[in-house]
This record gives structure tokens, sequence and C-alpha cells, in this order.
């Protein structure tokens, strides 16, 4: 018997893992949610059929998402997480004694309840008394808030499902809004490869520049994300990741991390020209 | 055929004609969208092949006998009318064809000002004059309002020749007159009552809504079917009552109306009938839970003002229209348009339209609470970020019109073309309008005056589409001389 299951990266671009068993399919208000078992990636799951996280894969996407910004402000207490129901981000996050509390968005109650039942690895972090989960529209949470947040994370699927609305101007203002004075925004910025998800990047990428003075990308790579490349977004009212890495500060917290370290840190926000040039096309990257 | 409201004649016979794979040797000459490849790529195979002609199994939409008759009877009865009519040439058609069959050239009907020009257009083209009511004002919003019962028999009374009344049910805002109470008043009198029902489609279907033209013993109704009752651009219906004599007005209808009725469009009537009647209150249930929210969230972030129920006062505003988003928007120091243009230019985000001092989002059961919020917090971000003093802005939309001449002798009266700002004192051989709402500022035989010309001013100044003039850049305007 083969069981495979199959995300098309584009129309023309298949990418497929074999699957052991089909652990669980629900349909929610919002998604069709699925686990699948897998003997290369572990557990996996899919949202409307697009592969969210893999246990084999996901520490990178985690770490990356929630280092680069605690390490640039040691002051970070109150984070605010939209959507990331798997819990991966959360995990990193309260790995920092320091963070206060850490409110976590996420439209739908029944991810976090299958991932809670099927991917411990990310989820178990999700019953720490800091955080508190509040299942709403994410849009519609950051509009009532006002300088509260050292830092807020998007954590959303792609800009054409549920999280569409995390993709938008309107979105990021009231983000900036919500932030302190030296808040940080950090948030999933979809790849340049393929040409769909290069337009939704620039058109994210416009739309966040106008709020915060300063917007920049940073990459990373992992199996599982369509072409292998994934950017982030860090938007910010005063820090610059780069100048502003506290190097010796994080490394002296001892954090065991897989993926990212502070040499790494300055280095991924080094981006390969053809990212750049396709920036250029909407706004610069400085 | 077995008669109930989960039939579709017409679009089971478009299915059984398709089927039969029958070879057309007639027009349309796309032949299925096989000529134009082009266009059946952008709308698709099925879209094309069902733009037919008429023929016998399909009936014919000037003469129905068969299936566009069935429809038309299902409609009829899902809407609570003696006849309905499939119209394809927009409300506008079903507008003019209620006014032409109701009053002859030189007779007098009463309405609204604020009516769409479709409805002076009829005049313009029938010679029927109009005795215009005041619809009340809200002072704070600026908007005109419906026409209170008094002030309709008061008009009453001094034109006892007249021979209809139009209402509108509801105004573009949503704000509804005391139907039941004109209706009853106008045929006391011995005059038809008809309703401009553009925007009131769902009034037929939901609940806890005002009451429908049919429902009030209106003789004719214009429902807007493509508007909020999901069919497509342009279809529309004419309804009936008892006293109608139904031939006579598809007479009238096809005066004016197309003899190539399209196919995509009365199939649409027919399928979105057939919706509306099966699943109405709930989609309309649904629409209304949408509006509310966005309603209660909007006044939260202050500045704004959607307006509601709450403003209703037993006349000029008797009644509202849940569905409709109407917002306020000066006291963030914003003409509407403005609003309208950031959310369009800023944020993606396409409303109905914006006038001096409002905008209007149609709410539907197509919207998803994910669209309500991206709306709701553009509105936030608006104020934050562009919100400024009031000082200066226009605060009223409608100005009180002096009616010199008939619609059709200044229309179709000797003219000159004058500059805009050079015409105050002037009687109007055309119209000026905003579109949308597409209520005339000025209409053909309005004494033009300084107060119009300066709205109409800034209305430009501020980014209204203006239209209706045949100077197509709306500096020069046509005169009576």
């Amino acid at each position: 018997m083969e069981l495979w299951y199959t995300e098309n990266h584009t129309d023309n671009v298949k990418f497929s893992i074999r699957v052991d068993k089909h652990l669980r399919s629900a349909e929610s208000e919002y998604q069709r949610i699925d686990v699948f078992e897998s003997e290369e990636f572990g557990r996996i799951l899919t949202l409307d059929g697009y592969l969210m996280v893999t246990e084999k894969d996901e520490y990178i996407y985690h770490e990356m998402i929630t280092h680069i910004p605690m390490a640039v402000n040691p002051d970070i207490k109150n984070v605010l997480v939209i959507g990331a129901g798997d819990g991966g981000t959360v995990r990193e996050l309260t790995r920092y004694n320091h963070v206060e509390n850490i409110d976590m968005v996420e439209i739908d109650e029944m991810v976090v309840e299958i991932c809670r039942e099927y991917l411990p690895q990310t989820a178990s972090r999700l019953s720490d008394p800091r955080v508190h989960i509040f299942y709403q529209d994410g849009l519609r949470f950051v509009r009532g808030k006002e300088n509260e947040y050292d830092l807020i994370i998007v954590d959303s699927t792609d800009p054409f499902g549920v999280g569409e609305g995390l993709f938008t101007k309107e979105f990021y203002g009231n983000c900036y809004k919500a932030l302190k004075e030296d808040g940080i925004l950090v948030n999933q910025h979809e790849s340049t490869f393929y040409t769909s998800y290069a337009n939704s990047m620039k058109r994210a990428h416009s739309r966040i520049k106008s709020p915060f003075p300063l917007a920049l990308f940073y990459q990373a790579h992992f199996p599982t994300y369509p072409s292998g490349h994934c950017l982030f977004g860090f938007a910010s009212k005063k820090f610059d990741p780069r100048a502003d890495l506290k190097a010796d500060w994080w490394n002296s917290l001892g954090i065991k991390t897989r993926y990212y370290n502070t040499i790494l840190h300055t280095g991924c926000f080094a981006i390969p020209n053809n990212v750049r040039d396709q920036l250029r096309e909407s706004g610069e990257h400085k | 055929m077995i008669f109930t409201q989960s039939k579709a004649p017409v679009l089971e016979a478009m299915e059984q004609h398709l089927q039969n794979r029958v070879v057309p040797f007639d027009v349309p000459g796309h032949k299925g969208g096989r000529g134009t490849k082009e266009l059946t790529d952008f709308l698709g195979k099925s879209c094309l092949k069902a733009d037919v002609n008429s023929m016998k199994p399909l009936d014919n939409l000037c003469h129905p006998v068969s299936v566009i008759k069935d429809a038309q009877d299902l409609a009829a009865e899902a809407f609570g009318a003696e006849n309905a009519f499939f119209i394809v040439n927009g409300t506008t058609g079903s507008v003019q064809a209620m006014i032409m069959a109701a009053c002859k050239a030189g007779e007098k009907i009463i309405m609204p000002r604020n009516v769409h020009r479709s409805a002076i257009n009829a005049l313009v083209v029938n010679g029927a004059v109009p005795v215009y009511v005041n619809p009340g004002t809200n002072k704070k919003l600026g908007i005109p309002l419906g026409m209170s019962v008094e002030n309709v028999k008061k008009a009453i009374e001094e034109n006892p020749d007249a021979k209809a009344v139009l209402i509108n049910n509801p105004t573009y805002y949503g704000v509804c007159s005391d139907l039941r109470g004109i209706v009853k008043l106008a045929h006391e009198h011995g005059m038809l009552a008809l309703v401009d029902e553009a925007h009131g489609t769902h009034f037929y279907f939901g609940e806890d809504m005002p009451v429908p033209g049919m429902a009030a013993g209106a003789d004719m109704a214009a429902v807007s079917m493509h508007k909020t009752g999901g069919s497509l651009t342009q279809s529309s219906l004419l309804l009936c009552g008892k006293s109608m004599n139904a031939g006579y007005v598809r007479q009238i209808i096809n005066l004016t109306q197309t003899t190539s009725g399209s196919y995509l469009l009365i199939s649409s009537l027919d399928i979105a009938r057939k919706n509306l009647a099966l699943n109405g209150r709930e989609i309309f249930r649904k629409t209304v839970q949408y509006a509310e929210y966005a309603r209660e969230e909007i006044n939260k972030l202050g500045g704004y003002y959607a307006f509601g129920k709450e403003l209703c006062d037993g006349e000029s505003f008797y009644d509202f229209d849940p569905t409709k988003l109407s917002i306020h928007t000066r006291d963030i120091g914003l003409a509407g348009i403005e609003v309208y243009d950031i959310l369009r230019d800023e944020y993606n985000i396409q409303i109905e339209f914006g006038d001096i001092g409002n905008v209007l989002a149609i709410i539907s059961a197509g919207d998803r609470a994910l669209e309500i919020e991206r709306l709701i917090s553009a509105f936030s971000e608006i104020k934050r970020l562009y919100s400024k003093d009031k000082a200066g802005m226009f605060d009223h939309e409608y100005i009180d019109p002096q009616v010199i001449m008939p619609p059709q002798s200044a229309f179709y009266g000797e003219k000159k073309s004058v500059p805009i700002t050079e015409s105050s004192g002037y009687i109007c051989g055309e119209f000026v309008m905003c579109y949308p709402p597409g209520i005339p500022i000025l209409a053909p035989g309005e004494k033009i005056t300084d107060d119009i010309i300066s709205y109409i001013l800034y209305a430009k100044e501020k980014g209204c589409m203006m239209t209706g003039t045949q100077d197509i850049n709306i500096e020069y305007i046509n005169v009576v001389i």
C-alpha cells in the first residue's frame, strides 16, 4: 500500500510525503484540519490541505520567528502571538524566564485542541501559566489594544485562507498602535521563488513598511516550505536587529537551540540578490 | 409542472436544452463560445454555453407562455404579488415601466425629490409631471429621509388630479417611510401606490424587516434582485398587485425593453428567486447579524456614527433597513467620499458609495467574518491616521429644489451651454448627480441656485464621480433659454 500526502506548491510543482497513518481529520468552522503520521517527517499538521508543521523541521521556523526579536531587546516582557495554534512559537517564548505574559490569539479552537492531542512536541507549553489563549479573530483582538506589547509575532497561515486579514495594511497599522514605543513586529512573509508567493510577499512588504520606520527581511531554510526558502519580516519602531543584537547577553541565557545562534542572527539578514531585486520593486530594502 | 418554490423552470429548461446538444444556427454568433476563445477563457465555458437566444423550449421574455411564465408566476408567489415580470434592463427598466404604466403625458405623479434618476428619466421620456414632496432631513447626518404621511397628504390634497404616488422603500441609506399609511392614503384618493424597492429585495424574505411593497398593498414595486437578492447585475423584477392589468404592463415593458433578453440574466433571476424562497430567511438573518456587529464595533471606535433603528421617529424616519451599514463620517473631518477613496486606494476595500457626509457598505450573506473585521479595522486606522478638524465641511446632502417646468419640456426645450459657475438663476436643462448614489442634485426643469453650485463644486473637489451633463468634464451645463 502506498499512501502519500501531496501539497501543490504551484500549479506545476508538487511536494509529497509518504504517509504511514492518517491520524485525524476534522472540519472546524474555519477550515479542514488533518494530522498524518509519516516515516520521514514524523507527525504532520495540515490546514485546508496546506502543510503547517512537521515534527522534523518545525524547530527551524519556530526558533527563527522568536529568537531573532528576543535577542534584540532583553526587556521584552509582554508578547502577543497571533495564529500559532500548534504552540511551537509559544514553546520557544516560554524558554525565556523574564517574559511575563504571552497572549496568544488563535481563531480556531479546534486547531489547538487537535495539536494538544496529536502534537505535544509543539503544544506542550501552551499550559504554561504565563500563556493566555484567546479564541478570536486576530484583527479584532489587536484593534482594541494600544501601547501594550513589546513584541507581536504573527505566525499565520498563508494570505489566502483564514489568515488573509493578517497580511493587510489595516492589520499592520493596528499592530503598530498595539505596540509600545520600542515595539517589534515579526511575521511570516512567504518566499519569492514562485511567482504567486512572490506577489503576496511584495504586497505584504509594501503594506508593512508604511507604518513602521524600519522594515527588514531575514531568511531561513527548511525542506517543507514551498521552495525551501522562507522569509520573515522584522518591523520595528526603534531597534535595528543587526546593530542592536545583544549577543553576549543572549548567549549567557544558555538557551539551547538547534538552528538559531547569534552568528546566524547577523547573517540571516543578508538577503540574496533575487529577493533584494524583488523587494526594490515594492520599495527599498536598506 | 408541479408548482413549488424548489423548482426553477428556466434553469431546468436550459439544462435540458444544453443536454440535447442542439446545433446552433441562430444567434448569438459566438456559438457557445467556440468562436471567441479569449472571452470563453475569461468568463468560462458554461457561461458562454448558457448565453442562448430565445426559442420555443426556452420561451420568450417579450411574450412569455411557458417556462418564463412559470418562473414569473413562481416569483409572484414568492414575493406575494399578483404578477411578476422579469426585467433585464436593470431596475431602471422596472422603475420606468412602473411609472409609464401608471401615468401618461401631462399627468401628475407625487414623489419625493430624492428618487433615483431612473424615475425622473421616465418623466423625461413620457412627459408626466412630478409633484415633489420634501423628504424630511436629519440635521445631524445631513441626509434626506423618507416622506412623512402628513406631507404626502398635503401633496395629495393640493393635487387631487395626480395619478400615482411613488415611494422609496428604503432610500439608499436604508430609511423607510410609513409605507402602509401612504399606500392607504393614495388608495383613498384613487391614486396608485408605486414602490421603488431597488434596495429592498430582502424585505420580502427576512425577519423583522420593514414592510415590503406588496405586503403593504402597493399596486406596483420595482425590486432590484441583483442588489441584495443574488441575481446577476442588471436583472430585476417588476411586481404588480391585483389592481394592475398585467397585459397592459407587459406592453409598457416591451416599449423599451430589449427583444433579446439575456438568458444569463433570466436564469439568474429564476435561480435567485428559488434560493431566496428556500433560504432567504436564514441568509438575511446572517446578514443582519453581520451588519449589527459592524455597527456596534464601528460606533465603539468613536468619531463615526453608524446609524440604525434608534433614529426612527414615526414620521420621515419611520423604519430602518437593518442590513444597511450607513456611516456618518463628517465628525472625523473627512467627507464620505474621502473615506470611500482611502478605503479603496489604501486598504483594497471597495464600498458601495461615499457622498458628502456618509459612506455606505453593502453587507450580504456572501460576506465572511474576516472581511467584516477588515472593514472595521480599516475604519479604525483611517480615524487614527487621517482624521482632522471638521471646520469648513459641507453639512448637508439635500437641497430643496425649485421646479420651474416639467422635466420633459426642460430636457427637450431650447437650450444653451454655460459654465456651471455662471449658471445661477437659469433653469437647468439636464441632470447633475453624483454616481453613486445617482440621486439628482439638479434635474431638468429646476432652478439653479448659488447653494446648488457650491454643492456641486464641493462634491467635485472632494472627488465624487459626477455624471449627467452633456459636458463630460462637468464644467458646462445646459440651461433652458
